[in-house]
């Protein structure tokens, strides 16, 4: 009784997309960072820092972990869904299960001042530049 | 072991309107979960983003619609410089049965999951036949 749908064009789309991106940018890098994988990040810039927003529903707030180091922020966790007992499934499209993502930054970052909010679903991670990676305007004597 | 599966991203599915917008914008329908018991028929819709006051659902002639409008201007100022998943509305209608007992029909939006309660009318409940 179980059914997933999907669509293959847009799987095929998928992947150009994510050719394109990871060619277009250095976030990823070349590192084991998963691009693709769950969960899915847009990253923006804010003057001078990131902010990186995750679409994370029905994750509870105890389950998310964020740990940050230097150059990387991990995004680990679990996602569970629940069905009421003897329920029978008519439709099953959300999925659920662990996932753990790191995000290499392509700045250098200071790890104590990442600030993460989680609301409605939608994880905001806001990343400040390290003081010594920011530019520096240098008088003419 | 189904708990430990590893979640691979799901791409969103845009909707496709018989009408066409006069005013361009984008919406995606949520990924739905249905599932029924004796007492009611539960829809969970995802909708990342989305806060309670912007969700309308409403049943008209037996079908029941759910619309929710994220807010953009939580985007104003911020410069995408990697992105890999798109945003916008959300929009999904189902079909109901007149099992269901629409004036019952109760909402709760928590972590970007609504849970949509369709509970059955009296005379669509099962019952236990007695054998005399």
């Amino acid at each position: 009784m179980m059914t997933n749908f999907s669509d293959p064009f847009e799987a095929l789309f998928a992947i150009q997309r994510a050719l394109d991106a990871r060619k277009a940018s250095d976030w990823m890098g070349s590192r084991t960072t998963g691009i693709g994988s769950f969960p899915p990040i847009n990253i923006f810039q804010q003057n001078d820092d990131f902010v990186a927003i995750v679409e994370l529903p029905g994750v509870d707030k105890n389950d998310l972990e964020i740990a940050a180091k230097e150059h990387t922020i991990r995004i680990s966790g679990q996602k569970t869904v629940k069905y009421d007992e003897g329920a029978s499934i008519h439709r099953r499209e959300r999925v659920w299960g662990v996932f753990d993502r790191t995000i290499s930054v392509p700045i250098q970052i200071d790890p104590d001042a990442v600030k993460a909010e989680y609301c409605d679903g939608v994880l905001a991670l806001f990343i400040p530049r390290a003081e010594s990676d920011k530019p520096r305007t240098i008088k003419i004597q | 072991m189904a708990s430990q599966q590893e979640l691979q991203v799901q791409q969103k599915r845009e909707v496709e309107k018989k009408q066409e917008n006069t005013v361009p914008s984008r919406a995606f329908l949520p990924v739905t979960d249905i599932f029924e018991t004796d007492q009611a028929l539960t829809v969970v819709l995802e909708m990342p983003g989305v806060v309670k006051e912007n969700v309308d659902v409403g049943v008209e002639s037996d079908i029941l619609t759910i619309e929710a409008r994220i807010d953009y201007s939580k985007y104003e100022g911020l410069q995408p410089v990697y992105t890999e998943y798109n945003i916008g509305h959300y929009a999904r209608s189902f079909r109901i049965s007149s099992k269901i007992d629409q004036s019952e029909i109760s909402a709760e939006l928590k972590d970007g999951v609504m849970t949509l309660v369709l509970p059955k009318a009296e005379k669509a409940k099962p019952r236990k036949i007695k054998v005399s």
